[in-house]
Formats: C-alpha cells, structure tokens, sequence
C-alpha cells in the first residue's frame, strides 16, 4: 500500500499511489490519526470489557452485552431527564443500574446453562430481544440523546494535532476501568476467588468458595462495565433501542481475537483501533472495515485460541 | 409409472399447460387479483421504518399517512368508500421491505404501496411492485435514473434540490467541497450529480468519503476533512448516522459557520434528534419547511402536532411528501373511479390517473404542486434553509418557479421518460429501467 519516495520532496511526507489516484499524507495527517486510532481503541475496549469478563471467567457468550451497553445508556438519559443527575454521577449510576440488571438475569436464567453453552448463547440473544423491545415500550423507538458538560463538547488542540476532548475522556476512562478491573481480580479477595473459580469450578468450592455467587458478581460486574460503556457511547451517537448491536459486533472482535484474557483484549482493541484509523486514512472507512475483518479472520487462522488465552477450563 | 416416451411427453404437456397461466398472469394487467367494491374499504399499505437506525425520518411518514387517511375519511373517502391503511414496520432492513411488499401485494392485495425512503429499499421493493403491476407512492427525494411504470414520486429529484444547492453554497461560503455520504446507491448518484452542478458553479472538489450505513464513527472522516480544510461539506449521510456525524462534528471542533454542511436530508426532525445546538448553522435544501408562511402549512403543522400522530414534536419535508402523496392518490382514485367505474379500477389505472394530478395551495402546505405527466415525478418549487439555534429553519432562498422533475437530467443519452417507457434518442423504448 505505502508507495515508493518519487521525490525528494520532504522526508516527512508519504506518498501513496492508489488505483491511479494519488494521495498526499502529511505526517501531520498521520499522527493525527494514530491518535484518533487510540480513541477508537479506547471505544473497542470499554465495549468489550464487560463481555472480556464474563467470558473469561465463566465462559459464557452474553449475546445480550449489547443490550447492557443500551441500558447504560437509557439509564443516563432517564436520570438526566427525570431527576436531574449530572453527567458525571449518571456513569457510576448507569454501572449500578446495569450490574444490578445483569444479577438479576444471572440468577434467574444463565445459572442454569453453564454446563450448555449452545443454550447460553440463544437464551442470551432471547434476552438481548427482550430488553430490546422492553426498552421500546418504556422509553419508545425514537431517538433520545444525553448531554454532556459544554468542556468535554469542545475539541484540544497541541501543535497540529487535535483530539475531540470526550475521545480523550473515553480513552481515560479506558485506562481507569482497566486500572480498576485489574484492581479488583489481583489485589482483592473477590478477585482471587474469581481467579480460582476461572481456573477450575469445582476444586474452588472444595477450598469454600461459594462459586455460584462468584458467577453471579461476575456477571453483574461485566454487565455494569457494560453499563459504563453504554453511559460513554450514548454521548457520542444517539441512544436507540437498537443501538447495541453495532457495539457488539466489535466487542466480539476484540474479545475473540484478544483470546479471552484482560491484556488479550487490551492488546486486540489497542491493534484494531489503530489498523482500523490508518486504513481509513490511507483508504476509506468501508474498506478499513473490510480489511480488519479479512485480517482478523487471517490471523484467526493462524491463532485461533487468541492472542493471550485466559486460563481455566472452558466449560 | 414406467418412463417411457408416451409417459413423459404426457406429464411435460399436463405441467405445461398447467404453468402457462402461472407464466401469463403476472404480465396481464389483471395481476391485480382484487377488485373494489363502492362503500368497501381501499386497502392500501404503509410501509416505513418504525424502529431501527431509518426511523427517525421514516416513523414520521406512517403517522403523517395516518393523518391524512383520517383526514380523507372524515371527509367522506374516496366517492365514498373509506381508505383502510395496512401498517408495517419494514425495520430499517431491505429484506423485511421486500418480504412485506410481497406480503401486501399478494396477501393484503393492496391497491397502493405507500413506501420506502432509502433508494436501496425502493429498489428492494421495486421488482415486485413491477411484476404485479402494483403501485408504489414513493414520498422523498432521490436520485432519478429510474423510469418505471410503476411509480409516483412526491419528492424532489438531484436537479430539484441539490442542482439549486451546490451552486448557492460556493456562492456564499467558497469553492472548496468535502463530499461525505452514506454508503448506498443514492448518495453515490447524487454526488456524481452534484459533481456536474459543482464543476458548473466553478468549485473543487477536495475529497469524497462514504460510511457504511449504519456507522457512526466518524472520527477518521473528520480528520480528513480537517487536512482538506474545505469551504463547505456536502452531506448525503442517512438516519442515524447522520446524526452522529453532526454531533461528532462539533465535537470535534468544528465551527458551522465557517464550514457548514450542506445536505438534502437533515431536516427538523433529525435537528430534533441530535440536539438543536448540533445542528444550528447548517444547510438543507427541500421543497418544504416547518418554518413556510402559508395559512395550509400553519393549519396544518397546529393540526398535526396537536393530533395523537404528532408526537415527534417536528414537521418536515419528509413527512410533507408523504402527506401530499396521500391527496394525489386520492385524486387519482376519483379519477379512475369516474372513468373506469368502482370494480375496473387497477393499480395500472390509479397509476394512468395520477398524470397531471395538481394539488392547490389549499391541500399541499408546501404550495401548489403537480404530477408530471410523463415520467410521474412532482413539480416543485426548491427552497434552502438555515438551521437556527432552537432547531426551526430560515428560508434563505427560494426559486422563482416550479421546477420540472428530470430524472435524466445528468444522462442526456440515456432518453427521456415518458409514461410508456424510457424513450431513447434512437426511438426506442424501454419499459422497467431501474
């Protein structure tokens, strides 16, 4: 794709010859889109957190983790419009709010299919339908929208490149959830028996763990994250009913190809996002996107466990 | 049964016979299968995007058609039968527009299909609407390069509003343009239209872009937007991402005063969706606006939004066409009724009827408009709008008179449309070009 130098011109710049049509990038351009590629990245991982969770833990495939990022999303804009709640305080809420929903779900019907995980798979895409409509009839099928604080609407510039201030958010809350998520699985007593429970279910509850209610507060964490995430994105797109299923497509990616593991999935979302930004800029957005799958499925081939494949069995 | 010569040459004959009314009657003009009866009820059907990412300029067009089937009722129906709307959700998926068009003709035996926004979705629908010589009202702008038989258009065509745009647009801000659009047939055809009015208007096109349909992430976009630094953007996204392309927009930094995108379908009801403070400082060129000063529009936006069918809170053109589409059916019924009696009436007939259908400023709230008689698009007059800040539009410019629909406009050598067929230079004609 990188053509050859023709000119000497400045050693900065880059030509590329596509198709018979000649494109000039700056190094300005360039940079400006590794930087919007970590923005992306940061999107990809906070989607895919939650889901990063709950599969790796207990190897369940939440069909319905789009649905939780539209939940955290109906959640912000129902506290901002009925009660009043500053933005802010609407993405701890929105994690409350979703984690409790996701409890709610584990012990009244995922408890039930760990051992099936064909079964998981369509009772959550049953859920994720469910909540659809569910969220149809409460809020309707219009869209709705969430405000944010007129400083995060504005946009940062340093030297040439410049970087909307909420992507710079979302990428700091990207490294903060995983700050935290790392936090919570290797610094805590809730994480160490998440780790035993991962690594083998029934020799954690020979030490006295009670590993249902492990599944169940993983459940709820990886459904609050999600939460998280829907509070982030309905900011950045509009809120719709139907707004999970564009989200839950690349959460899959990155949890797929990251293996399964929190630094798989840090790694796969930081690699897509970032392909992802200088496809688009060398080519277009469409044919970024087709590259990324073609890759993805490439490299899928080679590597089919993932990049870093999160211990345990696989029930 | 044994194979033997005798055997076969008999069940081939039999399975023959049996196929060819199967073969003829989707080409005789009594594909139909219904017939109306005076003081029964004319189905037609409704067929938008209620949910999904199309929804929020589509759902207005159910509950406008709504509206206007109360209105038409109240007032006594088409020679006095009553007009029953069959209503689907076709989702915001071409698949479920094709399955539930086929649905209506067959199942329902609709008279009309009141349908589609998207060009992909009207293609979708179009080979069946053809093949059973069916109808389809279709109430919003698009690219032309069609000449069916089979439907009527309401909406503007790329020289009834872009042509107008472009040209006012280089005027007012400069020649430098950014062309950003969905990923489909009709930004892909208005731009290649837009190209001809910008290289006449004497502008330079700096990049052209297209988004899946669907996507919202336009980060990548903007930055190359942001390294062109044109004058002005040129806008064909659709739905919901046109909404996230405006938020992110600004979001970026992006100031729309000192580059405003320009588009043909961001209108009241999107400005609604994503925030007013979004949309404020953009362009929109449509033959209607909430914001006309005419006693049909005031009466009819205070009726509208008072009823339960305005809840979107928002008139546009959109909706508006589709409103207008509703009353030229119902003259093209009476028509038809009038010439043919109540049970020789066809989609075919309805379609015949509509030529020259003219709506008086009285009806239409965007002001007097007509059926052309040969390709059945609508005459009307252009206008262009600036957003303002509580989300309402200022018609900053306005044609002097109706324009004429051409859906050749950019394709001289393809033909003219008239109502038998795309007429080529040589004389002959082509029936069914979509």
């Amino acid at each position: 794709m990188a053509g050859s130098s023709r000119h000497h011109r400045s050693h900065t710049d880059i030509f590329v010859n596509l198709g018979g049509s000649e494109m000039d990038i700056s190094s300005l351009a360039f940079a400006n889109s590794l930087i919007l590629g970590l923005s992306i990245a940061g999107i990809f991982f906070v989607a895919a957190l939650g889901l990063t969770i709950i599969y790796g833990t207990a190897g369940v495939i939440n069909m319905a983790h789009g649905e939780f990022i539209m939940l955290g999303a109906y959640t912000v804009y129902a506290l901002q419009n009925f009660v009043g709640v500053p933005y802010f305080l609407c993405i701890p809420a929105a994690f409350v709010v979703v984690g409790a929903i996701g409890f709610a779900i584990e012990k009244s019907l995922i408890r039930y299919l760990y051992d099936r995980p064909l079964d998981t798979l369509l009772a959550t895409w049953g859920v994720s339908l469910v909540l659809i409509q569910g969220t149809r009839l409460i809020f309707g099928s219009d869209p709705k929208y969430v405000e944010i604080p007129s400083f995060l609407s504005s946009n940062l510039e340093i030297g040439g490149l410049s970087l909307g201030v909420f992507r710079i958010f979302i990428i700091l809350m990207a490294l903060l959830l995983a700050a935290l998520v790392w936090f919570i699985f290797f610094k805590t007593d809730f994480g160490i028996k998440i780790r035993a429970v991962t690594q083998n279910r029934e020799i954690a509850a020979s030490f006295g763990i009670n590993s249902g209610q492990v599944y169940s507060f993983t459940f709820a964490l990886g459904a609050g994250l999600a939460g998280v995430a829907g509070a982030l994105f309905g900011a950045l797109n509009i809120v719709l009913p139907t707004m999970g299923m564009g989200y839950v497509v690349e959460a899959f990616l990155t949890v797929v190809t990251g293996g399964g593991a929190l630094m798989g999935s840090a790694i796969a979302s930081l690699a897509i996002g970032e392909l992802q930004s200088i496809f688009a800029l060398i080519t277009n957005s469409t044919f970024a996107q087709f590259l990324i799958f073609v890759l993805i499925v490439v490299f899928l081939r080679f590597r089919p466990q993932g990049l870093i494949s999160a211990s345990g069995k696989r029930r | 049964m044994k194979f033997t010569r005798r055997n076969f040459l008999k069940t081939s004959a039999m399975a023959g016979a049996l196929a060819t009314p199967g073969i003829w009657i989707p080409q005789s003009r009594g594909a139909w299968g219904a017939t109306l009866t005076e003081g029964e009820p004319i189905k037609v059907g409704v067929l938008f995007s209620l949910t999904g990412g199309l929804a929020v300029p589509e759902e207005d067009s159910t509950l406008v058609m709504q509206y206007a089937i109360d209105e038409i009722n109240a007032a006594g129906g088409i020679a006095g039968s009553p007009i029953e709307p069959v209503i689907i959700d076709a989702k915001s998926d071409f698949s479920v527009y094709s399955e539930k068009a086929r649905e209506l003709i067959l199942r329902d035996k609709v008279i009309s299909i009141f349908g589609c926004y998207t060009s992909a979705s009207r293609k979708a629908i179009l080979p069946i609407v053809m093949q059973r010589d069916n109808l389809l009202f279709y109430p919003t702008c698009y690219e032309g390069a069609e000449c069916t038989q089979n439907t009527v258009c309401t909406g503007p065509l790329a020289n009834q509003h872009s042509k107008d745009l472009i040209p006012y647009m280089v005027e007012n801000f400069g020649k430098k343009v950014f062309f950003v659009g969905s990923n489909y047939v009709w930004p892909k055809e208005s731009n290649k239209n837009a190209k001809i009015w910008l290289e006449n208007a004497g502008g330079e096109l700096l990049g052209e872009e297209y988004i899946p349909l669907g996507d919202s992430e336009f980060g990548p976009v903007l930055n190359k937007i942001r390294e062109a630094q044109p004058d002005f953007i040129f806008s064909t996204v659709v739905g919901a991402s046109d909404i996230a392309f405006h938020r992110q927009f600004k979001q970026a930094g992006f100031d729309a005063e000192k580059m405003p995108i320009a588009s043909l379908t961001t209108g009241e009801i999107e400005t609604k969706a994503m925030g007013a403070e979004y949309g404020a400082g953009h362009f929109l060129s449509a033959p209607y606006f909430q914001a006309l000063e005419n006693p049909t529009n005031e009466k009819f936006v205070e009726s509208f939004l008072g009823s339960p069918y305005g809840k979107n809170g928002a008139t546009h053109y959109n909706m508006a066409e589709t409103y207008n589409s509703a009353y030229v059916f119902k003259a093209a019924m009476e028509k038809a009724i009038a010439e043919h009696g109540f049970d020789e009436v066809t989609p075919a007939r309805v379609r015949d009827a509509c030529a020259g259908v003219k709506l008086s400023a009285d009806i239409s709230p965007e002001g007097e408009t007509w059926v052309d008689e040969d390709n059945f698009n609508t005459w009307l007059v252009p206008k262009i709008g600036i957003c303002q800040a509580d989300g309402s539009f200022k018609i900053v410019k306005q044609a002097d008179a109706h324009v004429a629909p051409d859906p050749y406009s950019i394709y001289p050598d393809a033909g003219t449309c008239k109502s038998n067929g795309l007429v080529a230079p040589d004389g002959s004609v082509r029936t069914d070009v979509i």
